[in-house]
């Protein structure tokens, strides 16, 4: 939503507020999407402040624990409890995602803006380097990334975020275009700004729309490569818990404990989903074409 | 003698984001063997859903009510088996846009050859045959145009030759022609036409030529209907109609287009239809040309008004036809 | 259609060298002394210079890198630290299993997809299409690594029909080979398979919608008959376009599912290298799974050639 306050201006922006969310209540999607979201920040945040146990305090005493009032979804091999470690590894997966696409954007919009622009061999140039970066998908960056570095959390922002460069870069450069044709643009164009004034006031804040929603498509994605990169080992690194490294505990465990294996799978797969529907919804709500249909 | 294809009250509405609407309204036209029949109206007036209800092909979107005899038969009591049995064979269309109507992954011999292995019992060396012998009747002789050339590789005359080629590959009884021309150069029209004009004549089908131009109505029919907004407003043999035109809006079609050799009426200067086609949701309640004529009276407003007899076959739906005496 | 052929060559083959450009800066430069990267601080001198002689590291880099791929185009790799062996002979033993669990996951998941995303797209917007898409939605979200614990678990754990893990081997006949890759094969292809019946759904409705489509309607054809011959070879340009692309994801998918199943192939390689600080196999490991997307790319290209017409050029349709 922040991009969506700098994307629309002091007046209009209420207003468009407003109107998405008043949509918003009409879509299926977005409601479910939305509130699954929602729900997934507050664990992060909730992190911060509480959790119904450490998540470091190892109690071999009670190790694979059944569900009980004390440990609501029971505790690990080391007598963690399961549900504070599943409230940790949100706020984990918010922050790798959150900066590897803020990584994807930083790069990935400017670029995409300046191929638009530019055209020629400029484009030529970045749409190559695009198609190669793309070609890679982020385990083997992080593979290279962890060969010389070792392993941890900040391999896994990497290699997302540069994965996350292309997509970006791509879309941006799309919409750009079409949004060149413009007639909107010509008339800045023959009022004497320059590509570089133009593509910040008037290609940036109209292709906003599209790039949220790729951002939650993204942010989707980057949650699934941190469980992955994390279950591998190359991500986030113990004690810190997150999903990915839960599931790799939980594999040891699977003749003896399967039900290890289960929440935090469900709680990947649960985010995602109501990521995806979110980023669905969104695009409905979003599209004015829909939306004037109504 | 009886008609080939009779349409008969027929109604066409579609289920839009806003609700049931109507496009088209209560049509009747029927079509003789070998005749050259017309429909000319402005775009949107439902011309190309008629084509499309007569061949049974209406969006999953469509509800259609009324009735459609095609050689005897009642075609929304034919099964699906039946109706595939008749498209193609016995009755074809030619669509309006040969750039994007071919199919652009296959060649034009086997997009040809597809509707006579499925109709004739033919093998697939005879039908190589009969799609060379057809590639040639509509001009693009064999020795230039190999059959394995794909669509791209044509101009767009050329593609809308081969459209005409699989429309008339089973000699059908009836051909449809929906703006067949309307997507090509000017230069280009002239010589589609004729060899329309020409099929036609040789094999003795009959035509049903939807358009907007009323040079090409003018140019290919013997009898023809103008539509307005769904409905019908005048029929009549195509001599009737160009000679004396009774509906306010044939009139306006009329002198919409410049006629320099062709003088009806000489004193009058090139006159425009003022306003718009009203949206298919948002017609009046009375005649739907009502907002736009120029000798609207208080009925025009209040019920749309039923078609009646001018003289023999010249029909119009108007309270005040214009007078020719 | 040879121009073509010709451009896309030249294309593959200056990405191939500018990806093992990069992968030699990465892994060569940027430790700054390899030798002592994978040996450790306390490495004694004389292990050290051994290794830096091995390496060829008192060369320049320039050379360096040209002993390499030339070694790589002679089929020379170099040999293990750690295995002591040609890495050659390793990566060709790994490759084995790779290989067809790829091909395998692939193959299943396109047969699982199109029909899906062909009947959804000719049900559109009704039940059945309802639920082939909520199937996708899952199927998207659900982690493959994780769909794969659950296999076992449900597999085998439970069931005890099939093994939980490890590879037999090919020399133990085809069929318990292939058993023990059935639900590794499963995990990779149903997430993907997702994806793909998404694409090929929509892909299907655009097509749909085309004149051609009415045209070969109006001839007399059936409306399957439609769907199969003239929509759905139109509609796999951008499904092909999708397909290469995931074969990335599948590859990455591939070396997590082998980590999940314990397969002995180029996934678990590369982790004990890793481990091992082997650079000279993580060097050639990820140029090959590089030169791996890059040729399907090229693949990609040609495949797009053949499936359509319009971008083979005028004269030899």
């Amino acid at each position: 939503m922040l991009w969506l306050i700098h994307a629309c201006g002091d007046s209009t922006m209420v207003k468009q507020l407003k109107e998405v969310l008043q949509d918003g209540l009409y879509n299926r999607k977005f409601i479910i999407g939305s509130s699954i979201t929602l729900l997934f920040f507050a664990m992060a945040l909730l992190s911060y402040t509480w959790t119904p146990h450490s998540v470091e305090e190892i109690n071999i005493a009670v190790k694979l624990a059944k569900p009980s009032l004390e440990y609501w979804l029971g505790t690990d091999h080391f007598g963690r409890d399961i549900f504070s470690m599943l409230i940790f590894g949100a706020r984990n997966s918010v922050i790798v995602a959150m900066v590897a696409i803020v990584i994807g954007m930083g790069v990935g919009v400017p670029l995409g803006l300046i191929a638009a622009a530019k055209k020629g061999w400029i484009d030529e140039t970045i749409m190559r380097f695009n198609d190669f970066t793309f070609a890679f998908p982020a385990l083997i960056s992080a593979i290279m990334i962890t060969a010389i570095l070792g392993p941890g959390s900040v391999n896994s922002i990497i290699a997302i975020g540069i994965f996350n460069i292309p997509v970006f870069a791509r879309i941006t450069r799309g919409t750009a275009l079409s949004l060149w044709k413009r007639e909107f643009i010509l008339a800045a164009k023959s009022a004497g700004k320059g590509s570089i004034q133009i593509s910040l006031e008037h290609i940036l804040p109209n292709a906003s729309n599209i790039l949220i929603v790729q951002a939650t498509i993204q942010f989707a994605l980057g949650i699934l490569a941190e469980a992955g990169l994390s279950y591998l080992g190359l991500g986030t690194q113990p004690p810190a818990p997150s999903w990915g490294k839960m599931l790799n505990d939980a594999q040891t465990f699977i003749h003896f404990a399967p039900q290890l294996a289960i929440y935090p799978g469900l709680t990947i797969a649960i985010t995602v989903l109501g990521l995806n529907l979110f980023g669905d919804g969104l695009r409905d709500v979003l599209d004015p074409k829909l939306r004037r249909s109504r | 003698m009886m008609p080939v294809l009779e349409v008969k009250d027929l109604s066409v509405s579609l289920h839009t984001p806003r609700g049931l609407v109507r496009l088209i309204s209560q049509i009747d036209f029927s079509l003789n063997p070998g005749e050259k029949f017309g429909i000319v109206g402005e775009s949107g007036c439902g011309k190309s859903l008629t084509a499309l209800s007569i061949m049974s092909l209406l969006p999953a979107n469509a509800i259609m009510s009324g009735e459609i005899w095609f050689q005897g038969k009642n075609i929304q009591n034919l099964t699906e088996k039946q109706l595939r049995r008749m498209r193609g064979n016995r009755i074809s269309m030619i669509f309006q846009e040969p750039m994007s109507a071919l199919n652009p992954v296959k060649t034009i011999g086997a997009q040809i050859a597809e509707g006579l292995l499925l109709h004739l019992r033919i093998n697939k060396k005879e039908a190589e045959i009969r799609t060379k012998q057809l590639l040639d009747s509509v001009g693009l002789p064999v020795s230039r145009f190999s059959l394995n050339l794909f669509p791209h590789q044509l101009s767009g005359g050329q593609r809308q030759r081969v459209m005409i080629a699989i429309a008339i590959a089973c000699q059908p009884d009836v051909l449809i022609a929906d703006e067949p021309t309307t997507a090509l150069d000017v230069t280009v029209q002239e010589r589609i036409l004729d060899l329309i004009n020409e099929i036609v004549e040789d094999s003795r089908m009959s035509l049903l030529m939807i358009s907007h131009d009323l040079g090409i109505i003018a140019q290919t029919t013997e009898r023809m209907v103008v539509m307005y907004a769904g409905n019908i407003v005048e029929s009549g043999t195509t001599v009737d109609v160009f000679q004396s035109m009774v509906h306010p809006y044939t009139y306006g079609l009329f002198s919409a287009i410049p006629k320099p050799n062709r003088h009806l009426h000489a004193r009058e200067r090139l006159y425009s239809i003022p306003g718009q086609v009203p949206e298919p949701d948002a017609r009046p309640v009375g005649c739907n040309f009502a907002d736009r004529c120029f000798q609207v009276e208080e009925i025009c407003r209040i019920t749309p008004p039923d078609m009646k007899i001018i003289h023999g076959q010249h029909k119009v739906a108007c309270y005040r036809p214009i007078s020719h005496k | 259609m040879r121009l073509f052929l010709l451009k896309r060559m030249i294309s593959t083959v200056l990405t191939l060298i500018v990806a093992s450009v990069v992968i030699f800066v990465v892994l060569e430069i940027l430790p700054g002394d390899p030798a002592s990267f994978m040996l450790g601080i306390h490495a004694e001198a004389e292990t050290l210079a051994a290794l830096r002689a091995q390496l060829g590291l008192n060369q320049p880099l320039s050379i360096r890198y040209l002993e390499w791929i030339g070694g790589l185009l002679t089929g020379d790799l170099g040999n293990s630290y750690t295995y002591d062996v040609p890495v050659a002979e390793l990566i060709r033993d790994r490759i084995m299993v790779s290989f067809p669990l790829a091909l395998l996951a692939i193959t299943l998941s396109t047969l699982i997809a199109i029909p899906l995303g062909v009947v959804a797209a000719s049900q559109h917007n009704k039940p059945l299409d309802f639920l082939i898409m909520g199937f996708s939605q899952l199927g998207i979200a659900i982690p493959n690594f994780w769909f794969a614990m659950l296999l076992t678990i449900v597999f085998a754990v439970t069931l005890r029909w099939l093994p939980a893990g490890g590879f037999v081997g090919w020399d133990a006949g085809i069929i318990p080979a292939l058993t023990s890759l059935l639900l590794p094969t499963v995990a990779l292809a149903l997430p993907q398979s997702a994806i793909l019946a998404r694409v090929t759904r929509s892909s299907m409705l655009d097509v749909l919608k085309e004149d051609y489509i009415r045209t070969a309607r109006a001839k007399g054809v059936g409306y399957w008959s439609a769907l199969w011959h003239h929509a759905l070879r139109n509609a796999m340009i951008p499904v092909i376009t999708i397909m290469g692309l995931q074969f990335s994801f599948l590859l990455a998918g591939t070396i997590i599912i082998e980590n999940v199943f314990y397969l002995p192939g180029i996934g678990r390689l590369i982790f004990q290298a890793i481990s091992q600080r082997d650079l000279i196999v993580v060097r050639d490991l990820v140029l090959l799974l590089s030169a791996a997307v890059i040729l399907i790319n090229f693949v990609v290209d040609i495949l797009y050639a053949l499936v359509d017409p319009r971008l083979r050029g005028f004269n030899d349709g």
